[in-house]
């Protein structure tokens, strides 16, 4: 392999990206927009959750127990109503997703110590947020309950007695459960496994179409030697994104970078020579602009963005899809970024994810080398 | 350069090429002395771009055998491309860069040893014509500039044989006459030259020429000899007022294969000159036209190139018939 001639190629193709502004914009503004765009839309917290009251009681102790809702920060107060067709017209309307009906003997039956009914309609049409502002009132509720009955034990005299079992959750890694410092990590390998197949799928289908590949494949120019000068361009277009997106990251969504930052970037690195030469190897098959790029868009961002984990745990899928998600390349960049990113892990933790993506980087650099023919047809 | 003394430029036995069910190139056998200017000429879609991209190694025959400066066209075919320089019919110059730009990018490619890289540029460059032009954006340049930096691209190298496919298409007379006085040049120096063209004029110019058609080679020779030997029917030369209605008039005697305007007068193909001379020329007085002259004449490339075909169109004709 003769470096001259990989050297001519990388800075024929650089000239070619800097005097198009429109591979500029597609290798570094769109990733960085749809981090910021993704980055801001995609939450996945509940809080704030909109709730009508209808208190039947109207009593000292159903303000009491109202003033527990309202002083949590996961729901926030819409109004007051006072019949069902209220109650309904504000779900319909979106105006509330949950409603608290509180019954009219609520004051009576706390006093006389018997059992209280309160019920919480859900607008069940949004069932994420409905299960998890159902587990928000069930917690207000039973800490309420739990006043309720160390009141009366401290009246009555007795001495107050402790739960046998207490539950004391310390959620590692990602304290406040800040769904946003686990998605940004995983977007950042969503966006550029999407962004840098698509930037080398044009190259050499464009060569083709233009006629100018006719006469590069009748020099001595070898394969590789052109496979790596086309990547070397869009490889370090695809390391700035990263840097920036590392930036942004930092700076902008401030999520805590507790590993290290150089192995985000040597694995960074692997990932993009793999999902480089994918896009290479899709414009090499279909030596047409248009269709690489099409199948460069559907080939990465579906199964980046359903079956890599960054949103949607894997976990959670059909057995079958969860198989599947071991031939998607992004699974393990995900992996390997939240690791680094929460949990500070380094690269013994992380070996077979590094492994795999090693193994895709290869594979898909040995394909494209080997369906690149010097002849036309 | 890597040649042995004495061995050809080109050697092609029944290459042949299929596409689907479609005879590309078939049977075609030539050989191409080192020094040579070599044309291919023939009309659009007879084979010549098809001939050329197998010789240069860019494309696999489907039958038949070949060497290029010594190396076997099937088995040898990136040998082949380190001694040879290809203008294909685009010129295949990347348009947003500029002519410095693409003569660094080739001489990169085809490993220009350091020392002979500025060298090499400035002579591309003076050859084309470009001194004024370096850092113009290549998609500016017009078509004969384009032209000759893509020669000149292709030939950094300084290889021993050059394939030009139909390289003056869509150039202008002045450029092309150009492009011309630097074959002879490069010719001049040894290179061998293998150029294909539909231009007759230019098929002049080419020391040996082989006529293609409909992928079949039907003729091979000097311009001379084609033009001598090759066609057995004679040309005559007529020269009266009103040649467009006269050789409506001409078409219409039995004997007659082909009557075509040419310059001012007309050429006719004819058997026999002496017998067919005398004929015309009653012909024209009789019907009130004023005959300045009636002559055998050397039959133009054209002539027999449309003779040849003609043969040949009847030939198959008649067989189509038969097997029927």
């Amino acid at each position: 392999m003769s470096p001259r001639r990989i050297g001519a190629m990388a800075r024929k193709e650089f000239i070619h990206i800097f005097r198009d502004p429109r591979s500029l914009g597609m290798g570094i503004a769109i990733p960085m927009i749809m981090l910021l765009l993704f980055g801001y839309a995609l939450t996945l917290d509940v809080d704030k959750v909109p709730m009508v009251i209808w208190d039947q009681s109207r009593s000292q102790a159903s303000r009491e127990f109202i003033s527990h809702f309202l002083g949590s920060r996961y729901f926030s107060l819409q109004g007051y109503v006072d019949k069902y067709p209220e109650v309904e017209k504000s779900i319909d309307s979106r105006r509330a997703l949950v409603s608290l009906v509180i019954p009219s003997d609520f004051a009576g039956r706390i006093a006389s110590g018997r059992k209280t009914p309160v019920q919480l309609i859900v607008d069940g049409s949004d069932s994420n947020t409905a299960t998890i502002a159902g587990g928000y009132a069930e917690v207000i509720v039973a800490a309420f309950s739990q006043d309720l009955l160390l009141q009366e034990f401290r009246r009555s005299g007795g001495v107050s007695p402790s739960n046998p079992v207490e539950l004391r959750p310390r959620v590692w890694f990602n304290a406040d459960l800040e769904s946003r410092n686990y998605i940004i990590p995983g977007l950042i390998a969503v966006i550029m496994m999407v962004i840098a197949a698509l930037l080398t799928s044009l190259t050499v289908a464009r060569e083709w179409e233009q006629g100018t590949m006719e006469q590069l494949i009748s020099t001595p120019v070898k394969a590789p030697e052109l496979i790596i000068g086309k990547l070397i361009p869009y490889f370090t277009i695809g390391m700035f994104d990263v840097f920036l997106a590392v930036m942004m990251g930092e700076f902008l969504f401030q999520v805590p970078l507790r590993g290290s930052v150089a192995l985000i970037f040597a694995q960074a690195a692997i990932f993009l020579i793999g999902t480089l030469s994918l896009g290479m190897l899709i414009s090499i098959v279909t030596k047409n602009q248009l269709l690489a790029s099409q199948l460069a868009m559907v080939a990465t961002f579906l199964p980046a963005f359903l079956l890599s984990g960054f949103a949607y745990p894997i976990r959670s899928m059909p057995p079958v899809l969860q198989w599947i998600t071991y031939l998607v390349p992004a699974k393990y960049f995900v992996i390997l970024l939240k690791g680094i990113y929460l949990k500070g892990v380094g690269p013994r933790v992380l070996l077979v994810e590094g492994i795999f993506l090693s193994v895709f980087g290869l594979v898909m650099f040995v394909l494209a080398n080997l369906k690149f023919k010097k002849r036309l047809i | 350069m890597a040649m042995a003394e004495g061995e050809k430029a080109v050697v092609v036995r029944d290459l042949e090429r299929r596409f689907g069910s479609f005879v590309a190139v078939n049977r075609v056998s030539f050989e191409v002395e080192k020094g040579e200017i070599f044309g291919f000429l023939g009309p659009n879609g007879a084979g010549k771009s098809t001939t050329i991209r197998i010789l240069c190694g860019i494309l696999a025959p489907s039958g038949g055998t070949g060497t290029v400066a010594g190396f076997d066209i099937v088995r040898e075919a990136e040998k082949i491309k380190a001694h040879i320089g290809y203008m294909s019919q685009k010129f295949s110059l990347y348009e947003d860069l500029t002519v410095e730009e693409n003569i660094n990018f080739y001489s990169g490619i085809y490993s220009i040893a350091e020392e002979k890289k500025k060298e090499r540029k400035e002579w591309v460059i003076q050859m084309a014509g470009l001194g004024e032009r370096r850092s113009t954006r290549t998609a500016l340049l017009a078509g004969g500039w384009k032209q000759r930096l893509a020669l000149g691209c292709a030939i950094l190298h300084e290889p021993p044989i050059i394939f030009l496919d139909e390289p003056t298409s869509g150039v202008d007379p002045i450029s092309r006459r150009r492009f011309w006085d630097l074959i002879y040049e490069l010719s001049s120096k040894g290179v061998t030259i293998f150029v294909t063209t539909h231009y007759m004029d230019e098929a002049e110019y080419c020391d040996r020429i082989g006529l293609i058609y409909r992928g079949e080679l039907i003729a091979l020779g000097t311009p001379e000899a084609l033009k001598t030997e090759w066609m057995r029917e004679d040309v005559l030369e007529c020269v009266c007022d009103r040649p467009q209605e006269a050789m409506e008039l001409i078409e219409t005697i039995p004997g007659i294969k082909e009557v075509a305007l040419f310059g001012k007068g007309l050429h006719a193909v004819v058997e026999k000159a002496e017998t067919f001379q005398e004929i015309i020329r009653q012909h024209l007085l009789d019907n009130g036209y004023r005959v300045i002259g009636i002559e055998k004449i050397v039959p133009s490339l054209e002539d027999v190139f449309v003779s040849l075909i003609e043969a040949r169109d009847k030939a198959e004709q008649a067989q189509a018939e038969v097997r029927k």
